[in-house]
């Protein structure tokens, strides 16, 4: 893996020599690369991965910093890469998005009028935040963790910030992403996540090691029948969950296709036996551990700081994935 | 007799008798009448089953071509083909097996990643034909295809066998597969 040499700012430096760690082999994205100059046609492999060490990411992540962004739901968007964003202008930034905002609000496409918005942008990988009186409004925030075999392909005046997470109401979401597209020159399109990708978040989230357990782990099916839906819940004790997995794993520190595979079919075989329904034939929609919960529709939940960092990788994999 | 043979029965006249293995019934259903309604100089015979073995006691003509279908969106019917696999003769696959996934559309709900179910065409040598059954306009020329198919492997079409069908749809896949 070529580590990327940038001249300029924080984000970026850290983040290649750590993905040595966290991926085995190419990434999807330089494979793909690699057959379209080889113009041979591409098919994506599901990679193996790394568990998210925790040593690796406790240094990083500080509790109280990070802590309003547990516990809370956040949507997910993908985001195409910016175009002539720095870090530096924030402040200048956060003017013109105030203005903008009360321009549209003054439209009468929110109830209140002449409120006084004040919006913090705060440094690093967050960004504007709405406070009314010390309640927050709305949060969003820009994210990347490991992106760097995107930013290997983009030209410089283009920053990858290819997740976005925001919590709070529709309305601010769609005005506060208007404002960046029409700034910035960028896409958010609304991140859903298959079946496929929840199993293996269920996967890696059971492996992660917990001091203590906070939730049940929890899966939700939903049945395609006419004609309404049916809603099938299978809830686990997390320890067991997790013994579970221990005799499934084989290989230390990494989580192959087959183990994942072979996790979820031990869930399904129990899961048949005692009902008779077949859950492989339903679609996962929704998966709950102690690290984390997911939506289909692309919306998580962070329970855990230790385990933040590989989240919010994953997630900005799939992000960069449905950019391409 | 449990395993299917491509040339244990007299060849009918003129008669080309398809047999789709899947578990999404309604789909199969779908196709089969989309196949059928069809312009073909042979008289087609569509077969449907949820999987294989088939039932002994049933007199059924000779099988021509076999199509397995998988539902990306459901683990169930992959292990349900995978596990039909095993009651076809090896002679089959020389052109007369295909896999027909579906689904590939709707990302969202996809469960299956389409790497697997090209590596399992792969391995069995067969093409993959991806189309999603549920749209109509896909279904009537996916139908168009496979009747086409169907005459190539029942040896209604001069000068053609299964055996050229499948190596010329063979050499168009991209070499690379082997590195899988």
């Amino acid at each position: 893996m070529d580590s990327y040499d940038v001249p300029e700012s924080t984000p970026r430096q850290c983040a290649s020599s750590r993905l040595k760690d966290y991926f085995i082999g190419a990434t999807p994205l330089q494979k793909r690369l690699e057959s379209v100059r080889k113009q041979t046609s591409f098919i994506p492999t599901p990679p193996r991965r790394k568990i998210p060490q925790c040593s690796q990411l406790q240094e990083d992540v500080d509790p109280q910093k990070f802590a309003f962004l547990l516990h809370k739901q956040w949507t997910l968007y993908s985001l195409t890469p910016l175009y002539k964003f720095s870090y530096t202008n924030f402040k200048e930034y956060s003017k013109l998005l105030n203005a903008f905002i009360a321009a549209e609000k003054q439209k009468g496409l929110a109830v209140e009028v002449g409120d006084d918005f004040n919006i913090k942008i705060l440094s690093k990988s967050q960004l504007p935040s709405e406070h009314r009186e010390g309640k927050v409004l709305w949060t969003g925030w820009f994210c990347c963790i490991f992106g760097d075999s995107l930013l290997e392909t983009v030209s410089e005046d283009f920053t990858c910030l290819p997740l976005f997470l925001a919590n709070g109401a529709e309305t601010n979401t769609a005005i506060i992403g208007t404002w960046f597209q029409k700034t910035f020159d960028c896409y958010f399109r609304p991140l859903a996540i298959n079946a496929f990708n929840l199993s293996w978040m269920a996967a890696m989230w059971t492996a992660c090691k917990m001091d203590h357990y906070m939730a049940t782990t929890e899966f939700l099916w939903s049945v395609p029948c006419s004609p309404q839906t049916l809603d099938i819940s299978y809830a686990i004790h997390p320890e067991d969950a997790k013994a579970l997995w221990d005799s499934v794993h084989k290989t230390p520190g990494e989580v192959t296709q087959e183990e994942v595979d072979l996790f979820m079919d031990c869930l399904y075989s129990h899961f048949h036996r005692h009902f008779k329904i077949h859950l492989s034939a339903t679609r996962l929609v929704r998966v709950s551990t102690s690290v984390a919960s997911a939506h289909t529709d692309g919306k998580i939940k962070i329970l855990c700081h230790k385990y933040l960092i590989g989240v919010l990788a994953y997630l900005t994999e799939l992000a960069v994935f449905q950019i391409e | 007799m449990s395993v299917l043979r491509p040339l244990d029965k007299l060849p009918g006249l003129n008669t080309a008798t398809i047999l789709l293995v899947g578990t999404e019934d309604a789909l199969l259903q779908q196709l089969a009448e989309a196949m059928l309604k069809e312009d073909c100089t042979s008289e087609l015979k569509v077969h449907l089953a949820k999987s294989l073995p088939l039932p002994s006691n049933v007199n059924r003509p000779r099988i021509d071509l076999i199509v397995f279908v998988v539902n990306l969106h459901s683990k169930h019917s992959l292990r349900n083909v995978e596990e039909s696999l095993h009651h076809v003769d090896a002679a089959f696959f020389l052109g007369k097996v295909s896999f027909l996934a579906t689904g590939a559309g709707r990302e969202s709900h996809c469960s299956i990643h389409r790497n697997t179910v090209t590596k399992l065409a792969h391995t069995y040598r067969s093409p993959l034909l991806f189309c999603d059954l549920e749209i109509e306009d896909f279904r009537a020329t996916m139908a168009q295809r496979l009747v086409r198919m169907l005459q190539i492997c029942a040896g209604h079409v001069p000068s053609v066998s299964a055996l050229n069908l499948l190596s010329l749809l063979q050499n168009s896949e991209n070499p690379s597969l082997e590195d899988l």
